[in-house]
């Protein structure tokens, strides 16, 4: 066990384990230090100024979120002389902030906002500097805007964290900030899209580039008849932007909710998420049993492929050619469903719901024929339910419209990390050996960076890897590249976490970040949801029978690959 | 080593770049060092010689460009045969080097921080040069000038003219 430390937090005495800093002892004993570019696992470094403190034996003041507890340590967390510091720093932090907190979709849920009221800020107390750059409108999936950046350098710690460092630190003093390299814009960066930099922004600098107009504008046009379908990982996450804890699943009133946005269906996503399991499975089979290119990458994260086509282009024949969940519905609903319902495609106006920025990307690729019109983020979907005047948690529970509603505990899954590979176990092992029952394979599931399993089905050896986030996928491509690494099958989630800590999910404030893990609360209500299901295989759905009795025939047939299945580009940047 | 997508100067340039590369990187921390050499073998840093560097140490491209803008020591530009600083230390300045600049940028057409088009000379301003009893003072290439009036620079830099022609 490590030494424990006495000290003593505004004389409240603390006994914490020794290597502590001073803002987790604060913590322990529920004494609240303010922090702006502290983010636990992401930046640890003490540049902001904020969480400033005295402490007996430092010369001046210490930054809490760094500075180690000592034995018999005094500290003060609120002086007179800590309180006009930190005051001071958010009067600097806004002289250089463009001020437009009217206008700005932060409002109210911004760190910095919050802070200037806490601590009675004069915004103009320093003369402010007006200078103004263009907004990096260039990427179809995130914004910045440099004159609201306040330089915590939370974004380029998640960037780095995410082996892609598409921005960085940028020159000294008082011309420091944030940007890529030679000032390039977001979509001629390395940058892939996750938005990770996104939920790390403690400001209005970074957002998704919102499309929430044009669906409005489409829900209003008599001509055309919209379609949503929400992403798994949605209703784990929506609750969160209407005071729900973190982990309430909030599927019937998110499919209420979007009801009442207008004269539209609302599909679920789950159902193409076992129609890719199908297609995975099948397309993983094959690549065994013909000596395909192995181990085979699944592909229904775009960050990930986005990724694979810029750093490392001579893997792309190892992804999977499936589409991604998305993507598959909007050629479904473009071409199946259109046809059952007697719907020029022309007329149907498909809006995905998302936890992504990188999907609002992947719906603007030409391969992808603008399937899905537009792609909408949790963010995104909340605000128009507000804007629309909904009393979200009065809603009564409502299901799915038919006929994309019933899906497998399988397809649910596909939200959290490791979810994709136990649903095409699921089917990849029934399909091997029909007396198979196995449904939970639990190795895989859990946060943890990099998950390995080997299973023993039909008397064959299939050797898995799960890994979210892009440093962890960095770690299994190398491995696999100078062959210390052995698999069949990879699942690769850009996001830490997988889909419930994408870069589309609601921004929470450093306080609940630092506190709560997002990551296994969020999964633990889709494995609630799995469990609960009457349906735990993609292939035993009926709704997956229906279609492929229906249209395709088969999984990986002719027409199959036409609709449900892509290529990839190499794209190789440094 | 993959080649960057633009050419890194000569051929002679890329493979004295690349072995400092190759000898600095298990070097932790190499990066200001194999800067300052790139920057001795082609005078600044041009784009595809700080990706060739973020390739060959295995970081982004992002972070090299931080550093070589973080210190002042590099430069983005190319300079001229002739690099020309002219010091804005406090005892020049005081001096009236500031007048000395302008006479300089007037004389060559270009501001500070610039290259002419010909390439023979760059204009830089520094921090002092450690002649301070001879302020102002402005430096061509290894060259010191001190106790300069702005009647002065035509003269200086007309014989760098002569020289090259």
């Amino acid at each position: 066990m490590a030494n424990m430390i006495n000290l003593k937090i505004n004389n409240i005495p603390v006994t914490v384990p020794e290597g502590s800093t001073i803002l987790d002892a604060a913590r322990q004993a529920n004494i609240v230090i303010p922090t702006l570019c502290y983010l636990k696992d992401v930046n640890c470094v003490g540049s902001c100024r904020m969480c400033l403190v005295e402490a007996t034996g430092a010369r001046g003041l210490v930054a809490a979120c760094v500075y180690p507890v000592s034995e018999g340590m005094e500290v003060k967390t609120n002086t007179e002389k800590v309180r006009k510091s930190r005051k001071m720093t958010l009067e600097l932090m806004l002289s250089k902030h463009k001020k437009e907190c009217l206008a700005c979709e932060r409002a109210g849920n911004c760190e910095l906002q919050r802070l200037s009221i806490e601590y009675h800020c004069d915004p103009q107390y320093f003369a402010s500097d007006d200078t103004r750059h263009p907004i990096d409108f260039s990427a179809p999936y995130v914004v910045r805007d440099r004159d609201k950046c306040i330089n915590c350098m939370r974004c380029v710690a998640a960037c780095n964290k995410q082996a892609v460092g598409a921005i960085g630190a940028i020159q000294r003093g008082y011309n420091a900030h944030v940007g890529s390299a030679f000032e390039m814009d977001l979509m001629s960066s390395v940058c892939v899209g996750c938005g990770q930099c996104v939920v790390a922004c403690p400001v209005g600098a970074l957002k998704e580039r919102t499309t929430v107009d044009d669906v409005w504008d489409a829900i209003a046009n008599p001509q055309k008849k919209v379609v949503f379908f929400t992403a798994p990982s949605v209703r784990a996450t929506l609750g969160e932007a209407f005071d729900n804890p973190v982990g309430t699943n909030v599927e019937g009133k998110m499919v209420a909710a979007i009801r009442r946005l207008g004269d539209v269906e609302v599909f679920n996503m789950d159902v193409t998420a076992d129609l890719t399991i199908m297609e995975e499975a099948t397309e993983l089979l094959n690549r065994i049993q013909t000596g395909g290119t192995m181990p085979m990458f699944t592909s229904c994260c775009p960050g990930w492929v986005k990724f694979v086509e810029q750093k490392y282009p001579e893997m792309i024949p190892h992804l999977s050619t499936c589409k991604s969940p998305q993507e598959m519905f909007g050629g479904l609903l473009k071409t199946y469903y259109c046809e059952k319902m007697g719907i020029d495609p022309k007329d149907l106006y498909v809006v995905s719901v998302i936890p992504c920025t990188a999907k609002k990307y992947e719906a603007s690729r030409p391969e992808m024929g603008g399937e899905v019109d537009t792609a909408l983020t949790t963010r995104e979907l909340a605000r128009m339910i507000k804007t629309a005047g909904i009393d979200f948690n009065s809603l009564p529970e409502e299901e799915f419209d038919n006929p994309f509603a019933t899906c497998s505990g399988g397809g649910t899954i596909f939200g959290a990390t490791g979810g994709v590979m136990e649903a095409a176990l699921r089917v990849a092992a029934k399909l091997l050996d029909g007396n198979f029952e196995v449904i939970d394979f639990h190795e895989v599931r859990g946060t943890t960076p990099i998950k390995e399993a080997t299973y023993k089905i039909a008397g064959k050896e299939i050797r898995v890897a799960v890994a979210s986030g892009l440093a962890n996928a960095k770690e299994i491509i190398e491995g696999v590249k100078n062959g210390t690494r052995h698999y069949d099958f990879v699942e690769i989630m850009a996001c830490p976490g997988g889909c419930v800590n994408g870069g589309g999910q609601p921004t929470l404030p450093d306080s609940i970040r630092n506190s709560l893990d997002l990551k296994s609360l969020r999964a633990e209500a889709l494995y609630k949801s799995d469990t609960k299901n009457e349906y735990r295989r993609s292939a035993d759905t009926p709704v997956i029978k229906m279609i492929y009795d229906e249209y395709f025939g088969a999984p990986n047939s002719e027409k199959a690959h036409k609709v449900l299945h892509t290529h990839y580009h190499e794209d190789k940047r440094i | 080593m993959e080649h960057c997508e633009a050419k890194c100067g000569t051929a002679e340039q890329e493979q004295a770049l690349e072995a400092v590369i190759e000898a600095s990187r298990s070097t932790p921390g190499c990066l200001m060092h194999i800067l300052q050499e790139a920057q001795a073998i082609y005078g600044y840093l041009p784009m595809p010689v700080q990706k060739k560097i973020a390739e060959g140490l295995g970081i982004s491209l992002s972070e090299v460009y931080g550093v070589a803008t973080f210190y002042s020591q590099f430069s983005l530009k190319p300079k001229g045969k002739h690099r020309i600083s002219v010091c804005l230390g406090t005892a020049c300045y005081v001096k009236g080097s500031d007048k000395i600049l302008e006479e300089v940028e007037k004389e060559l057409g270009i501001k500070c921080g610039e290259c002419t088009e010909d390439g023979l000379f760059s204009i830089d301003s520094c921090r002092c040069v450690g002649a301070c009893g001879l302020a102002p003072v402005m430096m061509v290439g290894e060259e010191v000038y001190g106790k300069l009036t702005p009647d002065k620079v035509k003269g200086i830099l007309d014989q760098y003219k002569e020289a090259s022609k």
